[in-house]
């Protein structure tokens, strides 16, 4: 009696265990099936590069969505990721230690704000900065709606993860390591550029393509400051209209409209599979990191 | 005491928070002998060896009192740059820690951040420190290999090399055989012997056995405290104190 309740209990955890991986795979089918319409009709390719948007006349291309996402996760990185690896770098190696217990909880509590409350920030403060101040600055008009908004949001929103990680990596690498560059005669920040940096390569890397990821797919904020114009942007200080925000503003309200739906099942199908693909790349590549640091 | 000395440990006490690792601890180490620190772990042995390359500096909450002198510089004076200080000694650790790079960037490391850009000068500090260490010919082929590829004996060596390509008039190990085959230990305690004619060496174990193969000088710590020291030989026959010879005769370990 008792070993068969230890082989239901096994059994029915197993089960639950496997529900997240067979989630992904119904995801992944139920796109699929939807997007079957739109995909029977057009090519893929032709919808992934046409640059028309016009759903009442049937032309569904991607191409000024996928610029937008590609924009303003392009700025959100180049802001993000010089800016957080300097954090994590000061953290694991400079900071005094009350500095860092106090600061790691409180980036890790960024992570955990609703991304409509950095949307709203993002509106109040960002937006008008963007086409208030830093616009004329580069004598251009801007709404302040645009891919300069998004992107400053988006890269707040990536820091804690990017810092996260990078700080795990850090900490992976061994103190007798540093002690061996610093004993050579060599200054603290020779033995973070050539040694702790080098070690922690791939780790790093991890740590920018999970940011990379988390940018990719974010909806909400950027939704909300971005401008939301189906053209493709020519200058960050334009508006654009990332996928996630097609999707997000649209379904539920044109689905009148003849292969409307499909369009953005399809456009789900992408985004869900350029999330997958790097967050697995990241794993992958942080495997790898961990077997090399042992 | 009556030899030429160029280190000398005045009144050294080291506390991390309220432990007291180490405790007025005085000594003047020879030039161009073997001095070997021997002691039970946790007697200090480590902190007296990281205390004079200043790597104490960068541990969380410890406090240094006492003066070190080199070549009559106190190494903890403010104004003294901590980096001149390690460049004159060279240190190698328990397990061997290679860089995270080729065989020949190890040995280039320490020049080149000294100074040495010049490709050809690096390459002859290379072959002359590799071929010292008595690795040359078994690594020439794969010097531009990660070093970690390299057997653990040999890695220990190319850590010794790299070492003395900076030109430290000193050299620290820290139980430097303790993660090596009995074999490859031999081999680092030859090359620990040739190298103080040349060097002051200063080895912490608590292998009573190497102390009595290596050393000329020996010192004795017991719980933060230099308990005796003296001429190898002296302390080996004749120790005075009855805590040394209860840890020689290995009553206490």
């Amino acid at each position: 009696m008792r070993h068969l309740k230890d082989l239901i209990a096994r059994r029915a955890m197993f089960l639950l265990t496997a529900v997240p991986g067979f989630l992904v795979l119904s995801m992944l089918f139920g796109l699929l099936q939807k997007s079957r319409a739109i995909l029977a009709l057009k090519s893929f390719s032709g919808l992934l590069f046409g640059s028309g948007w016009h759903p009442l006349k049937g032309e569904f291309g991607f191409l000024p969505f996928l610029m937008g996402t590609l924009w303003v996760t392009l700025v959100a990185m180049v802001l993000a990721v010089p800016i957080s690896l300097l954090t994590a770098v000061y953290l694991s190696e400079y900071a005094p230690k009350f500095i860092r217990e106090f600061t790691k909880p409180v980036i890790d509590l960024l992570a955990g704000i609703p991304s409509v409350v950095y949307g709203v920030w993002g509106v109040l403060m960002i937006v008008p900065f963007v086409g208030k101040v830093l616009a004329p600055l580069f004598g251009v008009y801007s709404s302040g709606y645009s891919v300069l908004s998004g992107g400053i949001v988006l890269a707040i929103m990536v820091f804690p993860t990017i810092i996260h990680v990078a700080l795990e990596v850090f900490s992976s690498v061994s103190h007798e390591l540093r002690e061996t560059s610093l004993s050579l005669g060599a200054t603290k920040w020779e033995t973070v550029k050539y040694v702790v940096l080098r070690k922690g390569l791939q780790g790093i890397i991890a740590a920018v393509v999970l940011g990379l990821s988390r940018a990719f797919g974010e909806t909400m904020a950027v939704l909300m400051v971005v401008g939301n114009v189906a053209k493709i942007p020519k200058s960050v200080f334009d508006p654009a209209y990332p996928l996630p925000a097609l999707i997000a503003n649209n379904y539920g309200e044109m689905m009148s409209v003849p292969l409307y739906d499909s369009a953005l099942m399809l456009a789900a199908l992408v985004l869900l599979l350029v999330v997958l693909v790097f967050n697995l790349g990241a794993r992958f590549v942080l495997m790898k990191a961990e077997r090399r640091a042992e | 005491m009556d030899f030429p000395t160029h280190l000398r440990i005045q009144n050294l006490s080291v506390s991390y928070g309220d432990h007291l690792a180490l405790k007025d601890v005085s000594l003047d180490v020879p030039d161009k002998k073997i001095t070997v620190i021997i002691g039970p772990s946790g007697c200090g042995k480590t902190t007296l060896l990281k205390s004079l390359n200043r790597l104490l500096d960068s541990v969380d909450g410890v406090k240094i009192r006492g003066n070190i002198f080199v070549d009559d510089e106190d190494i903890y004076d403010p104004r003294v740059e901590v980096t001149h200080i390690r460049k004159k000694m060279g240190l190698l650790s328990q397990k061997p820690q290679v860089l995270p790079m080729s065989v020949f960037d190890n040995i280039a490391y320490g020049p080149k951040i000294h100074g040495t850009s010049d490709r050809k000068k690096l390459s002859r500090i290379v072959e002359r420190e590799l071929r010292a260490a008595g690795l040359w010919d078994e690594v020439k082929d794969r010097l531009h290999e990660p070093a970690s590829q390299l057997s653990v004996g040999q890695q220990q060596r190319l850590c010794l090399a790299r070492g003395l390509a900076v030109e430290p008039e000193i050299i620290l190990g820290d139980e430097p055989t303790s993660a090596l085959d009995p074999q490859s230990s031999r081999i680092v305690e030859q090359r620990l012997i040739e190298l103080k004619s040349d060097y002051t060496v200063i080895v912490v174990t608590h292998i009573l056995r190497q102390g009595r193969r290596i050393a000329d000088y020996l010192a004795f710590l017991y719980l933060g405290e230099l308990v005796e020291h003296g001429p190898a030989e002296e302390v080996f026959a004749h120790p005075k104190d009855p805590r040394t010879r209860a840890y020689l005769t290995g009553e206490i370990s």
